[in-house]
């Protein structure tokens, strides 16, 4: 067995808290951009604090912060994936 | 240990009898043989399909089937290969069965959840068979799927691709639960370099399984919602791209190939040194190579798409990556071929057939080439050649590398022996029949017979009747050897614990194993493929 022990981390109430204040001000945040033209960087813009939301979540909520090396690197694993399977299709569309 | 300690005497949970015993069972192994059972029975269908096809084709003209029929008959034959054969068969059947007691474990991580994959794969088989008889008819619109003729066909596309969606789901959780056995349960002193090379390629086959399959499920869903709600995503009526659908599709299904192969490369890393006596050459270079398999098998999607309008850019990417993959499916031929080099060979069914796997295999993959480079692709696109090389790929490669894996493990699942001539005559005609049956459509489709055609020109009829000839011998031979390993559960000839001489963890426990897989603490060695112990009491 590769780890023997189990072990589990406990996010404290208090923790917990911060992190939706920080999810909710984010939501606002997104909210009052899209009032701004950014031309170009409208989209970069969304998906930046989209991509920090999600990151909040899944540090603390989904506990990954926490977790141990293969957990991380399945994880990251997956995101490069994902990445690579719309990066590449979209590189199709633009040459065509 | 006597046989009626064995997992087929005892029940795990303990204390259920009867078809409870099997049908709520957590115990690996008899789930593995309850896939057996199913898997063999969709084989046997779409090989008697495929054998009515071949009919067909043997003479010019309409002879058994028009082609409305003809194109259902392509339809199905590809949908139980690929759903129903190839991608569960050596995962669901041999990975559930040895891949823990290679690892010196007891089951895997999550045993309810085997049982859950293995009702969804029954359940997604019997709603294939409810989308032939209800409905609108049998699909016909070959295993890919394409838009828009998916979307505008009269066949009963939404529920065949419903059935799909339903195996993928059975087919990620076999695949989750691989990853967290050999993470999780390996036993202590299972380095992760004294891991045997077929659980290897289960773990590599395993990520591939969990992180293309959800692709190819959102997209069967696209494709039934177009169908019902017509959103527009694929229509080009609609402001859609039907492309997207190709790449949306071969991301999950070119992947899928690899699914279906690399097991069968770890079954044929297995039988290879076990019948040379010698240990496996170049392990660490096998192990890289089955995970850059995975990883660049999974960036390969595209070369299905040369003709298809995608842009130059990515063709020649696609190409260029697709050339990659052949290394380290190279460096795995060569490695099996310097093993048995100097070594002491022995002959026996499962040896004979993996020597049949490594060169129809050999042939599969390079003419592969031939279709990854892009200029040679467009003259033999849609045509035989593509099926008679994804055929030396995947029966070729994996069908033969399944009834090696079958004649080397069955003594071990059953702790029955077979009879070795009805075996060797059954490989010996399904080798000949297979050559008769695929060379021809390699010719054939180099002078330009197009696939999916119940029909063709004159000049193609002699190549189309060897290779109809050819498939009544391959079937004979793949009907033969399944009629004697089944026939020697009758004869009851007992297996010894280890009948072949081999090194790994399975082979030191009886046969059939018992329900815990391991009575004592397993000894873990150093490397899983030393023979010295086994040369030294074959020489007293």
């Amino acid at each position: 067995m590769e780890s023997s022990e189990e072990h589990r981390h406990i996010v404290g109430y208090g923790q917990l808290a911060v992190v939706l204040a920080l999810l909710l001000a984010l939501t606002g945040v997104t909210v009052a951009v899209s009032y701004i033209d950014l031309g170009f960087l409208n989209v970069p813009a969304a998906l930046t604090i989209a991509t920090l939301k999600a990151a909040l979540v899944l540090l603390f909520f989904m506990h990954l912060r926490y977790e141990g090396p293969i957990i991380r690197y399945g994880f990251i694993t997956t995101v490069m994936f994902l990445a690579i399977m719309i990066g590449f299709t979209f590189w199709d569309v633009a040459f065509r | 240990m006597t046989t009626a300690q064995s997992y087929l005497e005892h029940s795990s949970p303990p204390g259920r009898r009867g078809w409870k015993a099997w049908l709520l069972t957590h115990d690996h192994k008899r789930l593995g043989l309850m896939y057996l059972w199913a898997i063999l029975f969709w084989f046997v269908l779409a090989v008697l399909l495929g054998l009515l096809m071949r009919t067909e084709l043997m003479g010019a003209g309409r002879t058994i089937m028009g082609a409305e029929t003809y194109s259902s008959m392509f339809t199905l034959h590809g949908v139980i290969m690929i759903f129903f054969f190839g991608i569960p068969a050596i995962p669901a059947i041999f990975g559930n069965f040895f891949l823990p007691i290679q690892l010196g474990a007891d089951d895997v991580f999550f045993p309810r959840l085997n049982l859950l994959s293995w009702y969804l794969f029954m359940f997604g088989g019997g709603f294939a068979i409810f989308s032939l008889f209800f409905g609108d008819g049998f699909p016909d619109t070959g295993w890919t799927f394409y838009v828009p003729f998916s979307i505008s066909s009269a066949g009963n596309v939404s529920l065949t691709v419903t059935a799909a969606f339903i195996l993928g789901m059975s087919s990620m959780l076999t695949g989750l639960n691989f990853v967290t056995t050999f993470h999780r349960l390996r036993h202590k002193g299972m380095g992760l370099m004294k891991i045997p090379l077929f659980t290897w390629s289960l773990y590599a086959t395993a990520w591939v399984q969990i992180l293309a399959t959800p692709v190819i499920a959102i997209t069967f869903v696209l494709v039934v919602l177009e169908r019902l709600l017509a959103i527009g995503l694929f229509e080009p009526d609609r402001g859609g791209d039907p492309l997207l659908y190709q790449h949306l599709f071969w991301m999950y299904s070119h992947p899928a190939v690899y699914i279906i192969i690399l097991p069968a490369m770890g079954v044929i890393s297995e039988i290879i040194p076990v019948f040379s006596r010698k240990a496996i050459f170049g392990y660490k270079g096998i192990v890289y190579s089955s995970l850059a398999i995975a990883i660049a098998g999974s960036l390969v999607w595209a070369h299905h798409m040369y003709t298809s309008g995608m842009s130059d850019v990515s063709v020649f990417v696609f190409s260029l990556l697709t050339f990659l993959v052949a290394v380290p499916s190279a460096v795995k031929v060569f490695s099996w071929v310097s093993t048995m080099y100097r070594g002491s060979i022995a002959m026996s069914p499962p040896f004979f057939l993996s020597l049949c796997f490594i060169y129809l295999f050999t042939v599969g993959g390079l003419t592969g080439l031939v279709l990854g480079a892009a200029g040679t692709d467009i003259h033999v696109h849609d045509t035989h050649f593509v099926v008679a090389h994804f055929h030396f790929v995947m029966l070729g490669g994996t069908g033969f590398a399944f009834f090696a894996a079958l004649h080397y493990w069955w003594p071990k699942m059953f702790g029955v022996l077979y009879r070795n001539r009805p075996a060797y005559v059954g490989a010996v005609a399904a080798a000949v029949g297979f050559v008769f049956h695929f060379v021809p459509m390699l010719i054939l489709g180099m002078q330009g017979m197009p696939r999916r055609y119940y029909d063709y020109l004159p000049q193609y009829e002699t190549g189309n009747f060897l290779a109809g000839f050819g498939a009544y011998l391959l079937v004979f031979g793949l009907l033969l050897m399944l009629l004697n390993l089944v026939l020697s559960l009758r004869g009851r000839r007992t297996a010894p614990a280890n009948p072949w001489g081999g090194t790994t963890l399975e082979w030191t426990v009886p046969s059939p194993p018992p329900v815990e897989n391991f009575t004592a603490t397993p000894e873990i060695k150093d490397f899983p493929y030393d023979f010295s112990e086994i040369v030294a009491n074959s020489k007293k």
